[in-house]
């Protein structure tokens, strides 16, 4: 196919990478909430934790492929950012649980819900790149002194 | 069975994540993620209608392995983040606004379509 669109060329082994990682995140998601599941018009920490570790995780997974000190596998950053981590985390089921909790009556907890997940989030993401950026750096200026 | 329908969704969520954005990033440019907007929007239009109306094994299979991988926290999250340290602060609120606009919107319209095809 040479009219293949730029966005298709040369990503077959990506695309499995992704796949495959996403695989791993999507089941590690289902295995947490088979575990501790979340009672009808409970507070959905699950799906609240599963998103905030999540993001903290790819704080660090991104940083340290794309600032630290070598060139990575080509396929990690599909793999783990993209597959696993993407495949984990997940927003649709934070927008339904949202709004099955409107619709049972209870706004307090799905406006709980919504901002406590964003801020937990981002605010985990925002510690995870920070630290990790420290780590790097501290290592850096250690391996420039050795 | 059910760890295969979870799977086998995720094998095709993930990857259809990946493409969608790279081919709305491809038209849009790099300045604003609407790559993974277009991927939460549409994932939760269609987790909103499969609640509504799918039963427990086609939820399974299309809800929780689909949408669950074909949507992201942890991308959405990380790319909001970048926009603020680029000093793109009011990008980042409008991603963080859109996302969560679009998102809800989406579920209740997905579930809205479901009711009125399905009752």
């Amino acid at each position: 196919m040479r009219t293949r669109e730029p966005v298709l060329r040369g990503q077959g082994r990506v695309v499995a990478a992704v796949a495959a990682g996403g695989v791993f995140g999507a089941c590690a998601r289902y295995g947490l909430g088979l575990w501790w599941p979340t009672a009808r018009d409970g507070f959905p920490w699950t799906t609240l934790l599963v998103n905030a570790v999540g993001c903290a995780a790819i704080g660090v997974v991104l940083v340290v492929l794309t600032e630290g000190p070598r060139v990575p596998h080509p396929l990690l950053r599909p793999f783990l950012a993209t597959g696993v981590l993407g495949g984990f985390t997940t927003f649709s089921t934070y927008a339904v649980d949202a709004q099955q909790l409107f619709d049972h009556g209870l706004p307090g907890r799905a406006v709980l819900y919504l901002g406590g997940t964003l801020l937990a989030a981002l605010g985990a993401v925002w510690a995870a790149s920070g630290a990790t950026r420290a780590v790097l750096s501290a290592r850096a200026g250690r391996g420039a002194g050795a | 069975m059910n760890w295969l329908l979870v799977a086998v969704g995720a094998a095709v969520g993930a990857p259809l994540r990946y493409l969608t954005d790279r081919a709305v990033q491809y038209r849009t440019g790099f300045a604003f993620p609407w790559g993974t907007l277009t991927v939460n929007a549409g994932g939760c239009a269609l987790l909103g209608l499969l609640t509504a109306v799918a039963p427990p094994d086609v939820r399974l299979l299309l809800g929780t392995g689909l949408c669950g991988a074909l949507t992201t926290y942890s991308t959405f999250s990380f790319e909001t983040l970048k926009l603020a340290e680029n000093g793109a602060r009011g990008a980042a609120l409008g991603n963080v606004a859109l996302s969560l606009g679009a998102g809800l919107a989406a579920v209740y319209a997905g579930a809205g379509i479901g009711h009125a095809i399905w009752g």
